[in-house]
């Protein structure tokens, strides 16, 4: 453990990373001392600074109600990062389970799983994602409910694989000779195998729910106002291209750097745990 | 050959019965929403009256099962309902909307395995090296921002500070043009003319391109990795043996084993340009399916959300059937042995 | 100096993480015109990177650092061109690996991998000359089910198949020197015998010199006229075949003999993994070098 962070932080590129993902970490918790105009996150109008360029009070400007962009984009972090734990922290136990019994026990119990999992993934991602948003009030706990039941089928996927190809594996077999029950053989002897690429898809996931989530209150489906939302602002500030144009060029790039930082790690990390999918 | 027609067969089974699967789960979805459909439908000044009636009509007091079954028998029939949205009927906007985005998404594809794919195998042959870590840079940026970003930021380059191409739409006003497939590109030229043809085209490209970053920077990735993979197989060594010069090597001997296990996730990217396409669309104010599916979800159109995912899933099945069709026929050892793939 | 290949003083050093390690000290090699020279060691002995070096292989390794003369036909291989050097892969010198089946690339035709052989001195090669050559070379192997063969993936082959398929492909365009790494270890016993007979008398007809590296001696014994003994990057000892064996002079040769199961029984003598003795200085036989 102590090893892996040490090669980590050695290459340039998942350094790299981790120093953009802590600044977006520390930024998302501190928000309360970091943000120069705390108050703005909420529906504070300010007519005398409204739509500037970035001066050296608003260093990225300020929207057309006059609120400071910089501060809202640190609150907005917080929300993206809520939900991407959030969502992985549900996702992943249920797809795992899912995936690991699929693939060990095999038979009925893994057509009618699979069939399961291969209707959720037959929707392209961000469709099924909408579709249930668009039924539901737009809020954040339903933007979390929709991209989770969007995400499960994945981690049921991978794991499935793996767990298909190990129940094969000798020490499996030697499990099942001593009378070891299904649920211990699954949990404790193939789960352990599957860490790897679960931990290392969970890391590259926390970018790719970030693209999600900002896609789904791009289009007007995720938080509402005035809770700052990345996708959100960068959909405000496109109708204001191009004089406005920080408004919706400052959280988009906020949105890639945050990702960017998420993927350089989680490349790092496939190296490194040669997690193969 | 047979054992490919009969490994299609099987996959298109199974893709049927996913479908089937599908419907069930978005209807299902539809039918749970709170509020009154046929209330929303009629808008609040209808009489109570003509929301019992509708209500009737829409059969909306039965069990959901029996709902679905009217809906699986109309779906039979070939119908979608109405849209709340068009007032027409929903299969009709699904045929003037698809083509649009099939033609975006197509064009996005072409792009995403055109440019993708060299660049793979560029950073592969030239690993260690710093073709390899600009390509791999360049690449991973790519896929870390979703469309919207890039579409944002390629109108802001390429349409408003460098007025190379339009900002929105899909062909000037001033044209026009016969409908025959629905896709500009081909329309245009059917019907000779040309400079409308190049109009399309400038409008097209933008947006294409902001629908491919993410799919040529995940292409790029992939081809990398498995071409590296496949240079350290004996059989590339043998080559170098052989005296091939390192491009022919590149291009030709390391690309062709590395593709097949990148087709299915290709496949997959380009399928998820579906799912993109809304963003872009939103943005370079395409007149597209997802554009219209955004509006009739917004306005709560459960007939043409209905109708919009199922298309929009039956397209996504078909582009990984044809995906599954294409590594059969490539891998000699699929053609020729016994097993299929699951 | 009817010498193909003459290998001076090379050495071998790798720099790595933890420094450089040594691989070749100033190993000195030479085979004539028609001559199947064998190179015998253990794993790890350096033999087969030897190899990669005069075919230019390793010479791209950044981390490889190569001292030495190597003559070609008499010219230096140093001194030429990254381009030239890389003709006369495939034309003038070929190699084969040790597992046939790997060795072809899987997903094209043995047919189509054949011309490309073919045309690298060729390129303008009709596909028709080609598959013609290409059935007159696998009957040398005697593989007479051309059609069948060149239509075929390698999978669809069995191993004593494509190595006799490698070996056609590697004398194709008549080259003056074969370098065979440990050839047919990955095959049954006898189909490897089979090859190897079938590649002796290839050699004999057409005059081609083989470098040929081997851990077995009973093979060695069989196919080479003159061979060196190589022991962790520096050869101990050289000469005719015969009279290696009859009479081998270094501590480490014998080791090597002693170590052969014999069918008579005694089982498996007691050798030390290493010692001074197996340091001592090169052993030349008349008949050995120059």
């Amino acid at each position: 453990m102590k090893r892996m962070i040490i090669i980590l932080l050695r290459n340039p590129l998942s350094l790299l990373g981790v120093i953009l993902v802590s600044l977006v970490v520390l930024a998302a918790i501190f928000a309360d001392f970091i943000a120069p105009f705390p108050d703005h996150r909420g529906a504070i109008v300010d007519f005398l600074h409204f739509n500037q360029g970035p001066t050296s009070r608003n260093y990225m400007g300020t929207d057309l109600v006059g609120r400071d962009l910089f501060s809202r984009i640190i609150y907005a972090f917080r929300i993206s990062l809520i939900l991407g734990v959030v969502v992985l922290a549900i996702a992943t136990p249920v797809g795992t389970f899912v995936g690991l019994f699929a693939g060990y026990l095999g038979g009925k119990v893994e057509f009618i799983l699979m069939r399961l999992t291969d209707v959720f993934l037959s929707i392209p991602p961000l469709v099924l994602a909408i579709a249930m948003m668009g039924v539901l009030e737009p809020t954040l706990m339903n933007a979390m409910l929709a991209v989770t039941v969007m995400w499960w089928p994945w981690y049921a996927r991978l794991v499935y694989n793996i767990a298909r190809s190990e129940r094969e594996e000798g020490y499996v077999l030697a499990a099942e000779v001593i009378g070891a029950s299904n649920i211990h053989i699954a949990l404790r002897e193939i789960l352990p195998n599957c860490l790897p690429a679960i931990i290392t898809k969970m890391t590259l996931d926390m970018g790719f729910v970030i693209i999600i989530a900002s896609s789904l209150s791009f289009l007007g489906l995720g938080v509402q106002p005035p809770t700052p939302d990345l996708g959100s602002m960068v959909a405000e500030g496109a109708r204001y291209l191009p004089d406005s144009w920080w408004l919706t060029v400052f959280p988009g790039l906020a949105i890639l750097i945050a990702v960017f930082g998420f993927n350089l790690i989680g490349d790092a990390l496939r190296e490194i745990l040669g997690a193969d999918q | 050959m047979f054992l490919v027609l009969r490994l299609l067969a099987r996959r298109l089974g199974i893709s049927l019965i996913v479908l089937v699967g599908v419907s069930m789960l978005i209807f299902g979805i539809a039918r749970v929403i709170p509020g009154d459909p046929a209330r929303i439908a009629l808008g609040p000044n209808a009489t109570v009256e003509q929301v019992t009636n509708l209500r009737e009509e829409l059969h909306l007091n039965d069990s959901i099962v029996v709902q679905y079954g009217y809906f699986l028998a109309d779906l039979l029939k070939g119908e979608l309902g109405i849209s709340l949205y068009t007032n027409r009927p929903v299969t009709t906007d699904i045929a003037q909307f698809l083509p649009a985005t099939l033609e975006l998404v197509i064009f996005a594809g072409i792009l995403m395995v055109g440019i993708g794919l060299p660049l793979g195998i560029a950073s592969a042959r030239y690993r260690g090296r710093w073709p390899d870590h600009v390509i791999r840079l360049v690449s991973l940026l790519g896929v870390s921002a979703p469309s919207f970003v890039w579409a944002v930021i390629l109108m802001l380059l390429f349409a408003f500070y460098l007025p190379i191409f339009p900002i929105a739409g899909r062909i000037a006003d001033t044209y026009e043009i016969t409908r025959v497939t629905g896709f500009l590109l081909f329309d245009t030229l059917l019907s000779g003319n040309f400079s409308a043809f190049g109009d399309a085209l400038r409008h097209i490209i933008l947006p294409a391109f902001a629908l491919a970053v993410s799919g040529i920077g995940q292409a790029a990735r992939l081809t990398r990795a498995n071409m590296v993979e496949t240079y350290d197989k004996p059989y590339i060594e043998m080559a170098h043996a052989f005296g091939f010069s390192a491009r022919r090597i590149a291009n030709k001997f390391a690309f062709k084993p590395s593709m097949i296990p990148s087709l299915t996730i290709i496949g997959l990217d380009f399928a998820a340009m579906l799912g993109n396409a809304f963003l872009v669309e939103a943005v370079f104010a395409w007149p597209g399916l997802s554009r219209y599916g955004v509006a009739v979800i917004l306005r709560k159109d459960l007939n043409a959300i209905i109708g919009t995912v199922l298309i929009i899933s039956a397209t996504f099945l078909i582009v990984n059937l044809i995906v599954d069709l294409m590594i059969a026929l490539l891998n000699p050892r699929i053609r020729y042995s016994q097993r299929g793939s699951t | 100096m009817n010498d193909v290949l003459n290998i001076c003083d090379l050495t071998l050093k790798f720099r790595g993480y933890t420094g450089v390690t040594d691989v070749l000290h100033g190993v000195s090699l030479n085979i004539q015109a028609g001559e199947k020279v064998a190179l015998v060691g253990e794993s790890g002995s350096g033999k087969s990177v030897m190899a990669r070096i005069v075919q230019g292989l390793l010479q791209d390794l950044k981390s490889a650092q190569i001292k030495g003369d190597l003559f070609f036909e008499g010219h230096n291989l140093n001194r030429l061109s990254a381009h030239q050097w890389h003709a006369l892969r495939g034309t003038s010198m070929s190699m084969i690996f040790q597992d046939p089946t790997s060795s072809l690339n899987p997903v094209f035709t043995i047919g189509t991998q054949f011309t490309e052989v073919l045309r690298r001195p060729d390129p303008k090669l009709s596909k028709v000359e080609a598959a013609a050559r290409a059935g007159e070379l696998l009957n040398s192997v005697s593989i007479h089910d051309h059609d069948r063969v060149l239509n075929a993936f390698p999978f669809q082959l069995s191993g004593g198949m494509n190595q006799r398929v490698v070996i056609a492909m590697a004398l194709a365009n008549q080259p003056s020197l074969l370098i065979a790494d440990e050839p047919g270890t990955a095959l049954d016993v006898t189909v490897q015998a089979q090859t190897l007979n079938l590649m002796h008398d290839l050699v004999e007809q057409s005059g081609t010199a083989v470098l040929f590296i081997s851990h077995n001696l009973g093979v060695v014994r069989e196919f080479a006229d003159r061979i060196y003994v190589i022991y962790r990057g520096r050869i101990v000892e050289t000469g005719p075949t015969c009279a290696v064996f009859e009479n081998p002079g270094h501590a480490y040769t014998r080791a090597l003999l002693a170590a052969i199961p014999r069918i008579t029984g005694g089982g498996i003598p007691d050798i030390p993994d290493t010692g001074d003795a197996f340091f001592e200085p090169m052993v030349v036989h008349n008949g050995g070098q120059t």
